[in-house]
């Protein structure tokens, strides 16, 4: 087991009101896990990253990763700074940690290769496709090392039939690279194809709804899962326990 | 398709041609109807000079060796307040940046000064820096500095937060999120904050020196308005605006140079 969460809440407080945003969340993550929560919006998925990621204070509770666990974080928007070229993007968290040392340098250059970036290493981001963006956005976090994987709503800035491409390629980096991952999304679909695991939030305060391990007939890419004889069996309980209000 | 794209950028050139040849066309008939109008003697050469005369004012200046000592001095004082206040201002900013408590605190006191007339201000400070050029230099940089400090620390304060919060994600610190984040993206910011800066600047050493110098493009005006010498005053004006346009021509190329980086 790589990381543990135990009751752990959150409260975001401002002049008018104190928002509980998470309430009890328990969950456990094992090495090479893709595990997906889904959840109504603004019910608290991106506060979960955040807290494990250590971007935000947790109010209560308790986040405990394994020994020297590391985590990696990729945003919404791919977040490439637009002044530096896809290789200084790519080389960005290594620089800021000063660990732009021979060996990770050398590393990201073949991860450049193995992903098709390679040829567009000196050029800059707006020059990029969306998916190669995400790519090139995902090679930076993989650059540092990371354990553990947080996306939050990687594809949503993607249009449909790029986000099915991009999410079955990014699927194959994770998997390639033996990365464990927890992944927000808003989409049923997504969460299912690409998951070990999904959890379902309710609404805010969030709680955890649901858990499923995910087990289909032949587990292959994301585009492939959806067609899987088991898919819809999941899709249909998850549609009910997001449904349930209106 | 070539053709067509020579066609069209020829077009885009032609059409350039003909605005400069515009724009020349309209000082060119403005001196020329300014000269006529005094020849005539329908507006009083007295009171509003003519071409000639500023053209004979100018050369008189040169025989004097005074002409480029004028420049020179005005020049000086606008580079030295120019560089100067804009390096105080996006230093005092980034300072904002950084202490967000501090920033807080002056606020009130930075918008008050902002929309004060420093011009009021300008006895005070003669008495307190001398009627030297220390007089002029403050004066451009009291002028300039509050204007640019807005300016930039608004463009820092709206830094993209996605970006801030990725720096974060790496553990960055907070120089390390202003040297990597913060300034590269507000170069666009900083680069209009000096060009409205150039402007400031040269208010504040023209007011200054009105006020209380001794050479300079400013006294010329001023000096030519207290002995009624017309000439004098437009051969100032007129130097003045040539040297702002080179100044701001030389921001602009600078500006290209920096977005072409
Ligand atoms: N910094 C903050 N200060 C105050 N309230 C916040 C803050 N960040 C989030 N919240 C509130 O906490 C709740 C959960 O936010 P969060 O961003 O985790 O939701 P989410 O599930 O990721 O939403 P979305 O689907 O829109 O991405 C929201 O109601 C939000 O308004
Ligand atoms: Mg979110």
């Amino acid at each position: 087991m790589l990381l543990k969460i135990n009751n752990l809440e959150k409260n975001y407080i401002n002049k008018k009101e104190v928002i509980c945003a998470l309430k009890d969340i328990n969950l456990s993550v094992y090495k090479n896990e893709f595990i997906t929560i889904i959840g109504p919006s603004g019910c608290g998925k991106s506060t979960i990253l955040s807290i494990i990621g250590g971007l935000e204070e947790k109010s209560s509770g308790n986040v405990i990763f394994k020994n020297k666990v590391k985590v990696g974080y990729m945003f919404q928007e791919d977040a490439l700074l637009p002044w530096l070229t896809v290789f200084e993007n790519c080389i960005l968290g290594l620089k800021i940690q000063k660990q732009n040392n021979r060996d990770n340098i050398s590393y990201v250059n073949k991860l450049l290769k193995k992903y098709g970036l390679y040829e567009f290493k000196n050029s800059y981001p707006k020059e990029l496709s969306g998916g190669m963006r995400q790519r090139c956005a995902l090679i930076r976090t993989l650059a540092l090392k990371p354990d553990i994987l947080l996306l939050d709503e990687p594809f949503s800035a993607l249009d449909y039939q790029t986000r099915i491409k991009v999410s079955d390629d990014v699927y194959k980096i994770i998997k390639d690279e033996n990365k464990t991952a927890i992944m927000v999304t808003h989409d049923i679909g997504e969460a299912i194809s690409m998951a070990d695991k999904v959890i379902v939030l309710s609404k805010r305060p969030a709680v955890i709804k649901n858990e499923y391990e995910i087990i289909l007939d032949k587990k292959r890419i994301p585009s492939l899962n959806k067609k899987d004889i088991n898919f819809n069996k999941y899709y249909d309980l998850i549609w009910k326990d997001l449904d349930y209000n209106e | 398709m070539n053709e067509e794209l020579n066609a069209y950028l020829k077009k885009i050139k032609i059409n350039k041609i003909k605005i400069i040849v515009f724009q020349l066309l309209i000082i060119s008939l403005f001196i020329i109807i300014w000269q006529l109008l005094s020849d005539k003697n329908i507006i009083n050469s007295f009171l509003c000079s003519s071409p000639k005369n500023v053209i004979k004012t100018v050369i008189k200046l040169y025989n004097d060796n005074n002409l480029f000592i004028h420049i020179w001095i005005t020049l000086k004082e606008i580079l030295i307040s120019f560089i100067l206040g804009s390096f105080i201002g996006i230093f005092i900013a980034a300072i904002l940046w950084f202490n967000p408590f501090l920033s807080k605190v002056l606020d009130p006191y930075l918008t008050i000064l902002n929309s004060l007339p420093k011009v009021a201000l300008g006895p005070i400070i003669i008495i307190w820096a001398g009627a030297n050029q220390n007089s002029i230099i403050l004066m451009a940089l009291l002028i300039s500095v509050i204007s640019t400090i807005i300016g930039v620390y608004t463009g820092f304060k709206h830094t993209n937060e996605t970006s801030i919060k990725l720096l974060k994600s790496f553990n960055a610190n907070k120089i390390q999120i202003f040297n990597k984040v913060v300034l590269p993206y507000n170069i666009n910011t900083i680069v209009s904050a000096i060009k409205i800066n150039l402007s400031m600047t040269f208010v504040g050493v023209i007011i200054g020196e009105l006020l209380v110098s001794k050479e300079g493009l400013g006294y010329l005006i001023n000096y030519g308005s207290q002995v009624f010498n017309t000439s004098l005053v437009m051969t100032g004006i007129i130097l003045l605006a040539i040297l702002t346009s080179i100044l701001y021509f030389i921001i602009l190329y600078i500006e290209k140079k920096l977005k072409n980086a």
